[in-house]
């Protein structure tokens, strides 16, 4: 197939120009010829290498060596460019090498049409392919980082020798930096604030008038968020180019299968809805509800009242195991007004909130239920929060004691902490399922509070009306075609980088009065 | 008159006259107009009113300062809140094509709220407040303040008591009004310390991998720190009384390390006065940072997780969210939301803020023989219409709302300096042209 190209540029590039870094900025299509079995091939194989990359990112800490080795390995059997100096010495790169740049290259490119078609898959793929990105830059030598910038022109503010001088003390204070480069040995770049946000939000950087000041060592974070905003704008473009991709019946059925086949099964799809009666919902609670949710459960039932993160987080969890939106409403009435919200105040101020979720109200989008990634990463609780992780948002101490509780044995409990010292919380989780669902060894990856739930019902084999139709076909392929052309290419939005952004409109309206 | 003589029931009766005699439109207008440097920036403004019964009416936009005076008067909203400006107008969302009626632009918004410290204040809980615990508000505005001046560069910050219990901030730069979502969650993360649920004792933990010897973690956090010291030992040492009662006391050492907490507990059987309590903690912490050990800085820790201010960050990250406006009246107390004069904020007492009924009996003692002679001197020459406007501005001024009318035009004035700069620029281009 031939990529739209914007620009037709007379071809002059050759594959060694084209090529010639490691690292691709993607400034330009590919505007060769491919058939569509490649062009399969090539985006399945780019999207293992995503996922994989998502998995890692939840399992370790990025950049952590297990990290960069585990994503090295998988970048090298899938025949990605994985070690950029693994050819330093030869002044050109090999024929072998550049067929893997070229393989980054056009995939990327074909992911780009599969996920431009809504925020949601704009937002996994974003994040994603900075991560990728991220990864490879960090894998860079000096040499070839500059090489980069200065192929891509990319060139940044510095400060003066003088202004270094006055700001020396703060410089040294506030960057984390300390490679044993010295201050004076470095170049600082100043930008605004808005471009280095996760240098700002962590407090990593001097922040001064607006300006952080970015050691040359950190300089990656300034390229990233070029990269994103890029990557974010041309996806926009790409979306309002794609009805003319649509069109081709040969393209459309295969992009709609590669944007489902990896974002996972979606928990929003109501297969079950009415299998549960709202008098079970403490008995589930206890057996087969995930701590999260376990613990959201427990408050609700003790304060009568959840503040909006654990509404969402909860609400989304029971429309995923089949609550209908009649029994969410008598649901959370019924508790609601035995605290301090009359049954009055609860219809205007709760009841439209809910109705929100389930694609009722407002924009009418269907709200899929929290993945652990989701729960763990954004909206941490603050003060009279119940939502969260209990693995990632809970003291160790208050959590052993939950789990003494909960009478999981002490041998139990010293692996569950183990795993949550070393930042495992999913897999801490499924040891916590394990343990009390005596497996000796769980046969899925959990990534979802609603996937333990099915999980759970699966093993204990209740609610045997439930059983069925939860077993919903994983990343089915008849499904997921259905599922693509429902899914209506929104405006051009704002791809962003924030997970919590999505259900943004729905915050709004969960506000506490 | 003391607010507890206010009724909400009475507010049928007011809220007309308080829309129509004292309400400072003009001076709203104003404000939210930004000088027309923006095309129909406040005609894409969101207003919603919460009207009697509590029925909640979203989506509200005016094209004027006469529409928005109409409509205020005659629906006489208990609360205001104000919205984003989107894409189109806001009373006209139904009839734009979905997915296109976006929040494009908004204030940076914080909300501070009291019930966020009930873990640490022991004098009220819930939607009280006294003098006690407000210290926490003067502290928090003096964090945030300073932070989104000097590091954030931001100069048009409008304080507003909420009415009730707590305080909201509205940066009203250019840039801050065009931040994205990332970037408004950035800058509310990078002023919160204070992080963790129910389930997390222990709600700050410093660290500093790097220099493990220099004094203490990074610059925001040591001017933090030094807004604290001034307030801690009153605040929390005598007020609060932390160091007295044991149940406070075990929750204080719960966030020491744990062989410290041995030794104070010993220590603290002798020793009961706060003051000198906190000095053996303070020692501790003293001889641990000469050692290696873990937990350097629970000292800082302890200080920060009683008086850091804690935001509600969801409010400050959406573009659409809403918050209450100022002027708006708060229908549980009565107050009215007054922008805060931060020149006076170690004076400012909540319990001092006008409410509703005291401004309008104000509005009935008989005029001094002066005011009234210049109204009649000046009577004819003006035209109906200015007649009314000015006489509005008569009668705020004759009520405890002028001050805080008078300081709201100031930081007009001050923004007023700032879009004349954009007009000219805007201006000289034309001419280029
Ligand atoms: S790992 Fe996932 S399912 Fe388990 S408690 Fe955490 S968020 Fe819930
Ligand atoms: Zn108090």
């Amino acid at each position: 197939m031939q990529f739209p190209s914007r620009r037709k540029k007379f071809i002059t590039n050759s594959q060694t120009e084209l090529y010639g870094h490691p690292l691709q900025f993607y400034g330009q299509p590919p505007l060769e010829n491919i058939s569509l079995t490649e062009f399969e091939a090539l985006a399945v194989d780019r999207l293992k290498l995503l996922k994989t990359i998502e998995n890692l990112g939840v399992s370790y800490v990025k950049l952590s060596d297990q990290y960069t080795k585990k994503l090295q390995f998988e970048s090298k059997t899938l025949n990605f460019p994985y070690r950029p100096d693994a050819d330093d010495r030869k002044s050109q790169a090999g024929p072998i090498e550049l067929e893997k740049r070229r393989k980054d290259h056009i995939s990327h490119f074909i992911l780009r049409l599969a996920y431009c078609q809504t925020e949601d898959l704009r937002r996994w793929f974003i994040q994603q392919e900075v991560d990728l990105f991220r990864h490879r830059f960090n894998d860079l030598n000096p040499k070839q980082k500059l090489e980069f910038l200065h192929r891509n022109n990319l060139q940044y503010e510095t400060i003066s020798v003088e202004e270094k001088k006055t700001l020396k003390d703060k410089l040294v204070k506030s960057s984390y930096a300390a490679s044993g480069v010295t201050v004076e040995d470095q170049e600082f770049y100043k930008v605004p604030f808005q471009d280095a946000l996760d240098l700002v939000r962590t407090r990593k950087v001097y922040l001064k008038a607006g300006y952080v000041y970015i050691p040359h060592h950190d300089i990656v974070t300034i390229v990233l968020n070029d990269f994103r905003t890029r990557l974010s704008k041309a996806l926009a473009l790409t979306a309002r180019s794609l009805p003319a991709v649509h069109s081709d019946e040969r393209l459309q059925p295969l992009l709609n299968h590669l944007s489902h086949a990896y974002v996972g099964q979606d928990y929003s799809i109501q297969k079950n809805v009415g299998k549960i009666s709202l008098e079970q919902i403490d008995s589930l609670s206890g057996k087969s509800f995930p701590l999260c949710m376990r613990q959201i459960h427990q408050s609700l039932r003790e304060n009568h009242h959840l503040r909006h993160g654990g509404r969402m987080q909860y609400g989304l969890f029971l429309k995923g195991i089949g609550l209908s939106l009649e029994q969410a409403l008598q649901f959370w009435r019924s508790e609601f007004i035995k605290g301090k919200v009359d049954a009055d105040k609860f219809d205007k101020a709760y009841a439209y909130s809910i109705r929100h979720m389930f694609g009722k109200e407002g924009k009418r989008t269907d709200y899929t239920p929290y993945s652990c990634m989701k729960v763990i990463l954004s909206n941490a609780p603050s003060q009279g929060d119940h939502h969260g992780c209990p693995f990632r948002h809970s003291d160790p101490e208050l959590l052993k004691q939950k789990l003494q509780f909960y009478k999981v044995s002490p041998s139990g409990i010293s692996q569950i902490l183990e795993l949550v010292k070393g930042m495992h919380y999913q897999l801490a989780c499924q040891k916590y399922f394990e343990l009390t669902h005596n497996l000796e060894d769980a046969s899925f990856s959990l990534n979802h509070p609603n996937q333990y739930f099915i999980e759970s019902q699966k093993v204990l084999g209740g609610g045997k009306d439930i059983k069925r139709e939860m077993d919903a076909p994983q990343r089915s392929q008849e499904n997921s075609a259905t599922r693509g052309s429902s899914a209506a290419p929104e405006e051009a939005a704002n791809a962003s980088q924030d997970l919590a952004e999505g259900t943004e409109e729905l915050d709004s309206f969960f506000q506490d009065a | 008159m003391p607010s507890s003589d206010y009724d909400s029931a009475c507010l049928p009766d007011i809220l007309p006259l308080y829309y129509r005699r004292l309400f400072p439109f003009s001076q709203y207008y104003r404000w939210l107009n930004y000088g027309g440097v923006q095309k129909n920036y406040f005609q894409n403004r969101e207003f919603s009113f919460t009207l009697k019964d509590d029925i909640y009416v979203r989506y509200q936009s005016f094209s004027t300062q006469t529409e928005l005076e109409k409509e205020m008067q005659k629906m006489n909203p208990y609360k205001i809140d104000i919205g984003a400006i989107y894409s189109h107008r806001p009373n006209q969302h139904n009839t734009v094509k979905s997915g296109t009626f976006q929040a494009l632009e908004k204030e940076l918004v914080f909300d501070i709220d009291m019930t966020d410290y009930d873990d640490v204040r022991s004098c009220c809980s819930a939607a009280d407040i006294c003098c006690k615990c407000w210290t926490l508000m003067t502290i928090a505005i003096h964090i945030l303040d300073r932070a989104l001046r000097e590091d954030f560069g931001f100069q048009h910050l409008l304080w507003v008591y909420s009415g009730r219990r707590g305080v909201h901030c509205w940066v009203c730069d250019e840039a801050a009004r065009k931040l994205s979502v990332a970037a408004r969650s950035a800058v509310a993360e990078y002023l919160s310390l204070v992080k963790g649920g129910d389930e997390m004792m222990k709600k700050v933990v410093l660290t500093d991998p790097i220099h493990p010897l220099s004094v203490c973690i990074c610059d925001f956090n040591r001017e933090s720190l030094a807004v604290v010291e001034q307030y801690f030992s009153r605040y929390a040492l005598q007020d609060q009384d932390i160091l007295g009662r044991k149940e406070s006391v075990d929750k204080v050492l719960a966030l020491t390390p744990e062989d410290v907490r041995k030794e104070l507990q010993e220590d603290f059987l002798y020793e009961k006065k706060p003051e000198n309590r906190w000095k053996l903690v303070k020692e501790q912490a003293r001889r641990r940072r000469g050692t290696s050990k873990k937990g350097q800085y629970f000292e800082e820790e302890i200080m920060l997780q009683y008086c850091y201010p804690r935001l509600d960050v969801n409010v400050s990250k959406g573009v659409n969210h809403l918050l209450k406006s100022p002027f708006s009246v708060h229908p549980k107390t009565g107050r009215i939301s007054v922008p805060m004069d931060l020149k006076e904020l170690e004076t400012f007492d909540p319990f001092a803020v006008p409410t509703i009924n005291l401004i309008c009996e104000e509005l009935d003692r008989p005029r001094t023989g002066e005011e009234e002679e210049k109204t009649e001197d000046t009577k004819e020459k003006e035209s109906e219409q200015d007649a009314a406007e000015s006489r509005k501005i008569r009668d705020y001024k004759r009520t405890s709302l002028a001050k805080y009318v008078k300081y709201f035009d100031q930081f007009l004035d001050g923004m007023a300096r700032s879009w004349k700069g954009e007009l000219l620029k805007k201006s000289d281009l034309q001419k280029d042209f």
